[in-house]
């Protein structure tokens, strides 16, 4: 049988990889795969909370069902602005896109 | 050593595997490679757990509509992304710096909980997690409110997405 333990330090190791990501590069399509990668993590955590404490509760899956939507559209809605800016300003890099920078 | 632990280190150690690579990969097509095999070992952790719609849904939802949107995004804007220009911002030590710290201190953290060491619950054989899930989705007295919120927020998304993406003469 596998510890809860595993599974947790698993889901921290890639939420710690994915901001890892999201910190150090500049092209704002890596930086989305990040996020990416943080939401599987934090999915990972639910669920095996959900299966190792309560599985009579379906609240975990749920959650984790309502992560999927959430990522889904955030995806979505970060790619069509990352084409918007291409259009515009010919670059996706994050450090290069600072007009709101004061 | 069961083999259950042996099937989740080597799914673990490839799925972490393939993150580092996203992280550091120079050509972007390749990194949204690795995001997939990512993916894929995060479905095989959610069958381990018994979640067999998530794993299922995983693998339809990330690698099926992210990752193939992600490759698009990558395609439409490939000849800037080239492999001349840096990949990484100036501060990266501090990043990685950081995310050891955070990820020493949540492993620590762990470590001092009496409940990690828990082991599963058993599971009742009458019981069948995929339909309560789905009983659960639409009861009035289950999550019927957040699921219609997630439907109207794809639909916000998707109008919000055409919205952006569309250029104006």
């Amino acid at each position: 049988m596998i510890p809860l333990s595993w599974y947790l330090i698993f889901a921290a190791a890639l939420f710690c990889i994915g901001l890892y990501t999201v910190l150090v590069r500049r092209n704002a399509i890596i930086i989305l795969m990040g996020i990416e990668l943080m939401l599987n993590a934090v999915n990972v955590n639910l669920v095996a909370f959900w299966r190792y404490v309560n599985p009579q509760l379906i609240a975990g899956q749920v959650f984790a069902v309502m992560v999927f939507a959430v990522a889904a559209a955030e995806v979505a809605v970060g790619l069509a602005i990352f084409i918007s800016l291409y259009r515009r300003r010919n670059t996706v890099a994050a450090d290069e896109v600072d007009l709101m920078k004061w | 050593m069961t083999a259950l632990q042996i099937l989740f280190i080597i799914v673990a150690a490839v799925t972490l595997g393939a993150a580092v690579m996203v992280a550091n990969s120079r050509n972007l097509v390749h990194a949204a490679l690795w995001l997939i095999v990512s993916f894929g070992g995060v479905a095989v952790v959610f069958a381990l757990l018994n979640a067999a719609f998530l794993a299922v849904a995983q693998v339809v939802i990330y690698i099926g509509a992210i990752a193939i949107l992600l490759i698009f995004a990558i395609m439409m804007t490939r000849h800037i992304t080239g492999e001349k220009t840096a990949r990484f911002t100036t501060n990266h030590i501090l990043a990685l710096l950081l995310a050891i710290v955070l990820f020493a201190g949540l492993v620590w953290m762990l470590l001092g909980w009496s409940g990690s060491a828990a082991l599963a619950v058993p599971l009742d054989a009458r019981a069948d997690p995929v339909r309560q899930l789905g009983a659960a989705l639409v009861a009035p007295d289950g999550y019927i409110l957040a699921f219609e919120l997630a439907s109207v927020l794809l639909l916000g998304a998707l109008i919000g997405a055409l919205m952006i993406a569309t250029e104006r003469k």
